[in-house]
């Protein structure tokens, strides 16, 4: 019975091939749809995520200038005391680490990468939650003497040396002078904004300021706050402080801006939560334009169907047969549905990640919902017309109009 | 010819449509007997209960009263399952409106039947070929309704109820929306049917010209039998 009643559905799918059609369409792209947008919020908010862990947390950065609207004050560049300060004076910083940068070409060998050079302490590793995959971070004697050490990215040691080569113990040159690398960075990958972090060549501040900028010019300061110690209080502190020591005036505004990663993660955060509803609300909508579509469908060929079952009926199939092929019959179409549904949105959710370079995560849960509730649809839309039609005197559904 | 080997007997069968004020009794006590092998037509006017006794013989519709027993089967106290298989093992339906399934060929419209009795690919084309050869349409195998004209298309209908060789089959004006040359041909068809294969046919016709194939013809008026004679006899 199961197999004759399997062939008869068939039959009926191809007969009805514009209608069988159309329901697998809806279903595709309602699965489609909800799949591929759930995958893509789910990749942004890792994005998100991942980007907010690799800047480490506790975190607050202070630059010189605000850059607020048209009339922007540049703001002088901090100096090594200013460093020195914040260290001694705020009780609520565990770490600070003063930060200068320089572009400068590095040179191994015949191999030469543009790369920018970071001067720092060795507290910048774990102020930016960096971890040393080979070799070490400086010494205090390293940092006080200004001694050409470098520790690079794997960027940087990729086009230099090259996949397998271990880079620490080598000597590159950067502008005139050699820099012997003492450690490799372990790889952090893309930011979310598509910058390439481990582009990267650290050195200690005093190197860098003698040896390239040629001033005690510090551009930031990067301070990681103690667990026990309010982030807000600590903000506070470091403003007074350096309106003080840049003799700022009560009615001046600030000349830098002091910002904290907590702040940036709930921008973050908020923005990508806002995204994945509008998203999620867009699936919703076209999965529920899918079920409209084959509702009407089903709908505007009740008529016939009803015909059909009633002509089945006559013929002497029982009322099981019947609701048995409608049943595999809605089935078949929207399993099909459902599985061209997931490739497609395979295809795209792979393809859309790429472009807005998130990344591509596989979710079961989603797919299995989708495919679930789409065999549902197929179903509830398909089999219960049918079901009303199967119960009727087998006149009355051959004189159904 | 005793009562006992009556192929189809009815007593007292009554139907009404609808209930309370709308109630309509549209058979009011039917008494019918019919032998195996005989060739019944059924006329009376329109709305005489012509087609609703049909649909109950024919086991497509359920009765309000009165009692029909199919080859000595109470058929009223069958289940609705039981009554689908008497219709797939003993009975075939022929209709006015042809009753075809759209867009598909008559080659799988005949086979229908065939494949709900379970019978294997093989016979059923075999038998499926045979019925329509014997309604003159071999080589129309794959032509769909849509591709047949009128007369085609209720052979094709003819060739899927004979195709499993029924006991009985009923016409409901089987030739109702045809010309009367084509009409004419079918009822050749119908009465070799009944002449050669031994088929029970009952039809309902309006037409004199075709109840004279009949060798019986039995008169509705209002609900009940007035008339139920031999041919020639009836006038
Ligand atoms: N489904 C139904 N619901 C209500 N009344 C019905 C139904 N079917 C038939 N009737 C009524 O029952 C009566 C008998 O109808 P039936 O179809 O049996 O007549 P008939 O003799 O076949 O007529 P015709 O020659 O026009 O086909 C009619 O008055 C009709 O209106
Ligand atoms: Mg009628």
């Amino acid at each position: 019975m199961l197999w004759n009643t399997l062939l008869l559905a068939l039959r009926s799918i191809r007969r009805n091939l514009m209608r069988s059609f159309l329901t697998v369409l809806g279903i595709v792209i309602g699965v489609a749809a909800v799949i591929t947008m759930v995958t893509l919020g789910k990749g942004a908010t890792r994005s998100v995520t991942e980007q907010i862990a690799s800047m480490g947390s506790n975190l607050v950065i202070v630059m010189p200038g605000q850059r607020f609207g048209p009339g922007a004050v540049p703001g002088a560049p901090f100096k090594n005391a200013d460093a020195e300060a914040v260290r001694s004076q705020i009780a609520g910083a565990r770490l600070v680490a003063p930060i200068v940068t320089q572009g400068a070409t590095a040179v191994y060998q015949a191999n030469n990468w543009s790369t920018v050079v970071t001067g720092s302490s060795d507290d910048y590793f774990e102020v930016g939650n960096w971890e040393i995959a080979a070799g070490r971070g400086f010494t205090e004697a390293e940092e006080r003497a200004g001694k050409a050490v470098c520790v690079i990215g794997e960027t940087v040691r990729e086009k230099l040396f090259g996949r397998l080569h271990n880079p620490v113990g080598s000597e590159i040159r950067i502008r005139q002078f050699a820099c012997e690398v003492i450690g490799l960075l372990k790889a952090k990958g893309q930011s979310s904004m598509g910058a390439d972090q481990d582009d990267i060549v650290v050195m200690p501040l005093r190197t860098v300021q003698r040896r390239m900028s040629g001033s005690q010019d510090v551009s930031r300061l990067s301070i990681s706050v103690k667990d026990s110690a309010s982030i807000d209080a600590v903000k506070v502190q470091l403003a007074e402080l350096l309106r003080e020591r840049r003799k700022l005036d009560e009615n001046e505004d600030d000349d830098f801006r002091v910002m904290d990663t907590r702040q940036i993660a709930e921008t973050l955060t908020a923005t990508t939560r806002i995204l994945t509803m509008l998203l999620g609300a867009v699936a919703a909508v076209s999965l529920l334009v899918g079920g409209i579509g084959i509702m009407n469908i089903m709908l505007v060929s009740v008529t016939e169907r009803t015909r059909e079952i009633g002509i089945r009926l006559a013929i002497g199939a029982l009322e099981r047969e019947v609701l048995l092929q409608f049943l595999i019959e809605a089935v078949v179409l929207s399993s099909l549905g459902g599985l061209v549904g997931i490739a497609l949105a395979t295809a795209a959710s792979i393809g859309l990640s790429s472009l807005m370079s998130l990344p591509y995560l596989f979710d079961p849960g989603i797919n299995l919902l989708s495919f679930l509730f789409s065999a549902a649809i197929g179903v509830v839309f398909g089999y219960f017309p049918a079901r009303r039609a199967a119960g009727l005197n087998p006149i009355d559904a051959l004189r159904h109009e | 010819m005793s009562q006992a080997a009556a192929l189809i007997q009815f007593s007292g069968i009554t139907k009404t449509y609808g209930r309370g004020q709308a109630a309509f009794q549209a058979l009011k006590g039917i008494d019918l007997t019919v032998q195996a092998g005989d060739f019944v037509a059924v006329m009376g006017p329109s709305g005489s209960g012509k087609s609703t006794a049909m649909n109950i013989l024919g086991c497509l519709d359920t009765p309000s009263g009165g009692s029909y027993l199919f080859e000595g089967v109470r058929v009223e106290t069958l289940s609705r399952n039981d009554r689908a298989l008497l219709r797939r093992h003993y009975l075939g339906f022929v209709f006015q409106g042809f009753n075809l399934l759209a867009r598909t060929t008559a080659l799988e419209n005949v086979e229908l039947p065939l494949i709900y009795r379970g019978e294997p690919r093989a016979a059923r084309h075999a038998a499926a070929r045979a019925a329509l050869a014997q309604v003159g349409l071999a080589g129309w195998e794959h032509h769909t309704p849509a591709e047949l004209s009128g007369g085609q298309q209720q052979r094709v209908a003819i060739a899927r109820a004979i195709v499993t060789r029924p006991h009985v089959l009923l016409a409901d004006e089987p030739t109702g929306n045809l010309d009367t040359r084509t009409s004419e041909e079918i009822m050749d068809l119908i009465v070799s049917l009944n002449r050669d294969q031994g088929i029970t046919v009952l039809m309902v016709t309006h037409e004199p010209d075709m109840a004279a194939f009949a060798r019986r013809v039995v008169r509705f008026v209002d609900g009940r039998v007035e008339s139920d004679a031999s041919n020639g006899e009836a006038g």
